[in-house]
């Protein structure tokens, strides 16, 4: 089924890639192809992976790179239907009723349930702009599952009912981005309207690449050591491998302590910058051979 | 539909259909929207370059980082990379116009070395382990053409008749030995700055790659001469979390033990927050009435009082005699990663004597350590090394009485296998009137319960067990006994 609707988001992988890296997010070809697929089948991207390689930023990179508004929803535990989607404003309502005096109920009842009393929150601001905009739903895993029931109309139909108000449909598609860290399984329900990506950690190359533009003033040969270091500490089956954030931040202290060569003493001694569990600190020491 | 979707005409509807019905059979739920998504995603994209189909495809079908080395594995066969030894494929006949003979070998074996040490400065394989690179989406290409070019000339069988010649990846392996180039890989990666341990694991791992696309590659050319769908269900192996413990091979347990972090963490995520969702307990009235003051005394959202958490102290007694050891230090594993859920754990081994290991599940411990203590510590669970159950309960009873208790329960892991002794019922008895409860974990299929040796049967009706032989069946069990 090809559809007829111009690409308003990318118009090719290609495009995706270059705008992408134009606001300093660097891509893979597959993070490119799935988000130029996101913006043309107009479908939710579920994005998920370890902490910190850059899933949130994706999603803040494509409201960039298109000139849209970013509209985010943090999801935590708890989250209810007031908080994401609508809530009607008890108090003015009350109010109005109050104000109201003598009037007739009936028409009171129609005035309080009008849209100077609603107040929406992130979803449905997101499907009610005109301009392009970018929906964000951070972590989603955090949530409880009724929440995701609350999600399916919006991801599939783009659309929010309100029993007093009626259904109210998207004015213009947002481009929908989900983030999980996988802490809990998504229902089928969901996944089955977004299309999924995985971010890993990157390769070396691509690594050294965000490195050396996300942190200004890095020498191009230490920047090399540091994500070597890195990439050996991946493979050393950690509870929490560096991620890219942690990468950066290592760069950033080597900076900040002006270490010109990341040396074995070096390493140790920021080692806690990019490891964050007694465990693993003492496992990198042993493996890597730091300490002779 | 009105419209057809492209390609119709050339097979290549029935290709993905196939392709859809073999995701299914392998355990990935795909649904009819998700199939008309891929097609839609492949007609955006266009059919020119394999790898945005194969993108298209990964982003459309599957929706678990899990599933994806399935989905590669049927992606291949489906729609392989090349048909035969390719377009562009080299000229490996030599002047006799045989492509396998012995010097060729050692030429080819030169090659793969230097391949295989080299393996791109820079462009390591990753964790994800020779995989096509999911990350970059770009295979390693060099040492797939090496891969390629030896199934072609040194694993062909020769077929009855020809064009029913096979390929055997066995036999390819046999024949180019990529084991024997273990220390030059070492010694290359060595030297440029890898410890000595990183560098063997570097190169069992280059070589597990390497031999993993041979095999690939003799699959796909065995499915390019016969039907993709009996390949398939031969060939694909289960995603590791439905993988069998007793039949799991090295690399999978290595894998397997890997998962154990992220599936404890998961589960004791979902422990949390079940628990918070039945906290409401009684009705606070006070804080409601007080929060009902900001609406005019209409109390518009009721006040709880938290429920107290109810929690269990464990006793775990597992076997770890050959057969089961690596499913009970899974479990026990999974158990001490949850230990903030109960109150207290204790964790016994046996074989034919008991030995309590509880000590070396220290808080923060890493895995791999523990896991190899645990098997160091087996000998101390045996005095003559065959299993006997109904000695091991009598053993438990005498020594370790004190642990079980009316709060606690006992979780019993071991395949019920006693070598035709002495069931000991009545000390099992014993010991599942002492506590609160109990359950046992075998890890064999119901339909073996019983036969042999099995006292399955026998102990099911005294202790009721159940059937746990995966990660996926192992996550499920823990979490409803928390």
């Amino acid at each position: 089924m090809p559809r007829a609707t111009p690409h308003a988001w990318f118009s090719s992988p290609a495009d995706a890639a270059t705008r992408l890296e134009a606001t300093g997010y660097l891509t893979d070809r597959t993070t490119a192809t799935t988000a130029h697929l996101a913006g043309a089948l107009e479908k939710p991207l579920l994005i998920e992976g370890p902490a910190g390689v850059g899933k949130t930023e994706l999603a803040k990179a494509v409201a960039k790179a298109t000139g849209a508004e970013l509209v985010r929803l943090q999801c935590y535990e708890g989250l209810d239907e007031a908080r994401a989607l609508y809530e009607w404003n008890y108090k003015k309502q009350l109010l109005r009723i109050q104000a109201a005096g003598s009037q007739e109920w009936s028409s009171t009842h129609d005035d309080i349930f009008t849209e100077e009393f609603l107040l929406t929150r992130p979803l449905l601001t997101a499907i009610r702009r005109a301009e392009p905009t970018v929906l964000l739903i951070d972590e989603v895993d955090k949530t409880d599952v009724e929440v995701e029931g609350l999600l399916l109309e919006v991801l599939s139909d783009f659309q929010v009912t309100i029993p007093e108000l009626g259904t109210l449909a998207a004015v213009r598609r947002p481009f929908v981005v989900l983030t999980s860290n996988a802490t809990r399984e998504l229902s089928e329900a969901v996944k089955r309207r977004c299309l999924y990506l995985y971010l890993d950690y990157p390769d070396a190359e691509r690594e050294r690449d965000i490195v050396l533009s996300q942190v200004p003033g890095i020498d191009d040969r230490i920047a090399g050591q540091l994500v070597d270091m890195v990439g050996r500490m991946r493979d050393l089956d950690l509870k929490k491998s560096p991620s890219i954030a942690e990468t950066i931040d290592w760069a950033r202290t080597l900076i900040a302590l002006e270490i010109n060569d990341l040396d074995e003493a070096a390493v140790e001694s920021t080692l806690g910058v990019v490891l964050k569990h007694a465990s693993d600190h003492a496992r990198a020491v042993r493996e890597l051979k730091l300490r002779r | 539909m009105s419209e057809q979707p492209p390609g119709t005409g050339s097979g290549l509807l029935a290709r993905h259909i196939g392709f859809l019905e073999a995701l299914r059979e392998a355990g990935l739920s795909v649904s009819l929207a998700e199939g008309l998504d891929a097609v839609s995603a492949a007609s955006v994209l266009g059919w020119e370059s394999r790898e945005l189909f194969r993108t298209g495809y990964a982003a459309t079908l599957v929706k678990r980082q899990s599933q994806r080395p399935t989905f590669e594995a049927l992606f291949d066969l489906y729609f392989p990379r090349l048909l035969g030894d390719g377009v562009d494929a080299g000229d490996w006949e030599d002047e006799h116009g045989l492509r396998d003979s012995a010097d060729a070998l050692a030429e080819f074996r030169e090659r793969l070395a230097a391949a295989l040490a080299g393996a791109a400065e820079g462009t390591e394989p990753g964790p994800a382990d020779g995989e096509p690179d999911a990350g970059s989406g770009q295979e390693p290409s060099a040492l797939l053409d090496l891969a390629v070019e030896a199934v072609a000339r040194f694993g062909e069988m020769p077929g009855r008749s020809p064009g029913q010649s096979g390929w055997s990846a066995y036999t390819t392996l046999r024949r180019v030995t990529p084991q024997d180039l273990v220390a030059r890989i070492v010694t290359a990666l060595q030297a440029r700055g890898r410890s000595k341990d990183e560098a063997e694991r570097g190169a069992a791992r280059r070589i597990g790659a390497f031999s993993r696309m041979v095999e690939e590659d003799a699959r796909r050319r065995i499915a390019a001469q016969r039907d993709p769908a009996d390949i398939a269900r031969l060939t694909v192996r289960p995603t590791v979390d439905r993988l069998e413990f007793t039949s799991a091979r090295r690399a999978d347990l290595e894998e397997m033990r890997r998962q154990l972090y992220p599936l404890s963490r998961r589960l004791a995520a979902r422990l949390t927050k079940e628990r918070h969702a039945q906290r409401r307990g009684t009705l606070d009235f006070r804080r409601t009435v007080r929060a009902s003051m900001s609406t005019g005394g209409v109390p518009l959202t009721t006040h709880h009082r938290p429920k107290r958490p109810h929690r269990t102290e464990l006793v775990v007694l597992c076997d770890v005699s050959g057969s089961v050891a690596n499913f009970a230090q899974f479990t026990l594993m999974l158990v001490f990663a949850l230990r903030e859920q109960f109150t207290k754990v204790r964790a016994f081994t046996f074989v034919d004597d008991v030995h309590e290991v509880t000590d070396a599940f220290r808080p923060g411990a890493d895995p791999g350590e523990v896991m190899a203590q645990l098997a160091a510590r087996a000998a101390h669970a045996s005095r003559f090394g065959r299993t006997n159950y109904g000695q091991a309960f009598a053993r438990f009873a005498e020594l370790h009485s004190d642990a079980l208790g009316p709060k606690a329960s006992l979780l019993i892991l071991g395949d019920a296998r006693s070598n035709y002794s002495d069931l000991g019922e009545d000390a099992l008895r014993g010991l599942a009137q002492a506590a609160r409860q109990g359950w046992w974990l075998n890890p064999e299929h119901r339909r073996n319960w019983g036969t042999g040796d099995s006292a399955a049967q026998v102990y099911g009706e005294i202790v009721p067990m159940f059937e746990c032989r995966n990660l996926n069946q192992l996550g499920e069990f823990v979490h409803d006994l928390v």
